[in-house]
């Protein structure tokens, strides 16, 4: 039988791990389907290549999936996003004269000291007149919103105190080298790839800013959704299997030769090895640590889109653009992901279905509480904020007017 | 109409901006793409840019003009949205081109047709270079390799290369790939 394919385009980065994984290991074939990937440099070009139809889906970074539905900057598309590609996995690294400056020991930061030390210099510097500069990814991207939400939430205001500009990932090492931004807020390995040249070091990892924050997702025109329902559902459950296969220990180190491939990665293997692992080097030369949740690919379904997490990138994205909240838009947002597409693809396989679609975000606390799910057993582990606020999808109006 | 050109290869950006002089558009501005891109354009100020697809630099443009807008600037959009047709050529020949609102339709489909066009002859160029240099590498090869029958079997060189020949043809496949199978051979067997 002629195997279905299926392209999908991606930006080299540690969090592409599940459609490499599924092409390679075999889970898309034993679905009857063939992964193509198209790898590129921007997400820009990603996101034109996925609307113009050079690929059928795409690893792409959750809030310009839902940018592109929303018509950020450009006119609107109906967008698709019925799985999660992981969580968090990406880390706030200063360049090293900033980082003598804000850091002490050789542990991670704690984001509040952090944060107080990094606002007295920060405004310091804008008084006179060189104010701080951080690079990320693309201005729709979890990085952008979870920089500014610490920033913000320790008393600095982006783009009056410091200024945010945006570099593509694998050339943020270049950037901090040639000392053009004082730091970057990038997923891996590019924070390594920093450390390890001796031109940064990892102060922080964004899953202590939020435990549990959406980070990467398989988006696609709701049109591809539409017409190509029964590849899409084969296409998840080859993505369920390779996560699962990610985090088992025995495969990591073959997934990290995998990744650092030339037509993948085409970045050196030790950095990606210790991502997946969980484990951080802060500083070149040092002994790496052990972060737990670094990255977080399967368990306590975390593959699972929850409309709450939509609705929190959308909180965002109306306080970093100063649009208005609307309602509609919301909807429209929250509307993106599809966690019935993913409960319909996984029914029956053993994987755990939540009962619910949203969720309060950043209230699960202690050692984790037991969610309803209609199919497996789901305890759901700690999700807080740094800052301890939670999240109602059903109150974004009250959520942001608390926001400092 | 000033026209801004990134591109990280020198030779594209010159077929680019040849193209359009011919065309009559001689008011270009070549953006160099490893430099400080923000200051270049703001102080180019052009009314059309065009990117390569490939340039990791389109995310930075793309912040620019989202950031151009909040200051009340020109508001800078992807190519004509109304025109499908037109936006996927674009793509599918790797070009991107971000216009400045209100500049009128006409004005930019002969740019983006011409950008298209141009973007295209450069990529047969690079084929039509890649096909040059890999025919001299087979060349090369099968030279190596008729060397080595002649001297294994004490034949000429007519005599080898229609061994190489017939080769090819009983396996279907290609004399070069014949020929380098033979050289390997030879390199992991030595004097044998």
């Amino acid at each position: 039988m002629a195997l279905d394919r299926v392209r999908i385009g991606f930006l080299p980065l540690v969090d592409a791990a599940l459609p490499i994984l599924a092409r390679e290991q075999g889970f898309a074939k034993a679905e009857g389907i063939e992964i193509e990937l198209v790898r590129d440099m921007s997400w820009a070009t990603v996101r034109d290549r996925l609307l113009y139809g050079h690929t059928d889906a795409a690893h792409m970074v959750a809030p310009l999936a839902l940018a592109t539905a929303l018509g950020r900057g450009r006119p609107a598309v109906a967008m698709a996003v019925p799985f999660v590609l992981g969580l968090n996995g990406n880390a706030i690294t200063l360049a090293l004269p900033l980082a003598d400056q804000v850091l002490d020991g050789d542990s991670l930061g704690d984001p509040v000291v952090l944060g107080a030390r990094l606002k007295t210099l920060a405004l310091a510097r804008a008084a006179a007149g060189e104010r701080l500069r951080f690079g990320v990814v693309h201005r729709y991207s979890s990085h952008n919103y979870m920089l500014r939400y610490w920033l913000a939430a320790v008393g600095i205001r982006p783009d009056v105190d410091i200024e945010i500009v945006t570099i593509s990932p694998s050339f943020a090492a270049d950037a901090l080298a040639a000392g053009e931004i004082d730091g970057i807020c990038v997923g891996e390995p590019w924070n390594s790839v920093a450390v390890d040249r001796g031109v940064g070091r990892i102060a922080l990892v964004t899953a202590q800013i939020w435990r549990r924050g959406v980070e990467k997702v398989l988006a696609m025109t709701a049109d591809t959704l539409a017409q190509r329902g029964d590849t899409v559902a084969r296409l998840i459950r080859a993505l369920h299997a390779a996560a699962a296969h990610f985090v088992d220990a025995d495969s990591q180190a073959e997934s990290a030769a995998i990744l650092a491939r030339p037509e993948y990665l085409a970045a050196p293997v030790d950095p990606i090895a210790r991502a997946i692992g969980d484990r951080v080097r802060l500083v070149q030369g040092a002994e790496p640590v052990h972060v737990p949740d670094f990255m977080f690919q399967y368990r306590e379904a975390a593959n699972f889109p929850w409309r709450s997490q939509a609705a929190w990138l959308y909180s965002q994205m109306t306080r970093w653009d100063g649009t208005p909240f609307s309602a509609a838009e919301a909807e429209t947002a929250q509307g993106v992901f599809r966690p019935d597409v993913y409960r319909a693809a996984l029914a029956g396989s053993g994987a755990p279905l939540p009962g619910a679609s949203s969720k309060i975000e950043g209230a699960i606390g202690g050692t984790g509480v037991a969610a309803g799910s209609t199919q497996g057993r789901l305890i759901l582990g700690r999700d807080p904020f740094f800052d301890h606020r939670a999240f109602d999808p059903d109150d974004i109006p009250g959520y942001l007017k608390a926001l400092p | 109409m000033r026209i801004a050109i990134i591109d990280t290869s020198t030779t594209r950006a010159a077929i680019i901006s040849d193209g359009l002089r011919e065309a009559g558009l001689d008011d270009l501005v070549i953006i160099d793409s490893g430099g400080r891109l923000v200051a270049q354009l703001e102080a180019a100020a052009p009314e059309v840019v065009l990117i390569n697809l490939e340039n990791p630099s389109r995310d930075v443009l793309e912040e620019f003009f989202a950031v151009s807008r909040a200051l009340d600037r020109p508001i800078a959009m992807f190519v004509d949205q109304s025109d499908a047709e037109s936006t996927a050529a674009a793509v599918d020949a790797g070009v991107s081109a971000y216009i400045v609102d209100g500049l009128a339709k006409q004005r930019i489909k002969p740019v983006l047709d011409l950008a298209i066009r141009r973007f295209q002859a450069f990529a047969r160029l690079q084929a039509e270079l890649h096909e040059a240099r890999s025919a001299l590498a087979d060349r090369t090869t099968i030279d190596r390799a008729k060397a080595i029958l002649m001297k294994r079997r004490g034949i000429d060189e007519p005599a080898a290369y229609g061994l190489l020949r017939a080769q090819a043809m009983r396996s279907n496949r290609r004399i070069a790939e014949i020929a380098d199978a033979i050289i390997t051979s030879d390199a992991l067997m030595g004097d044998m």
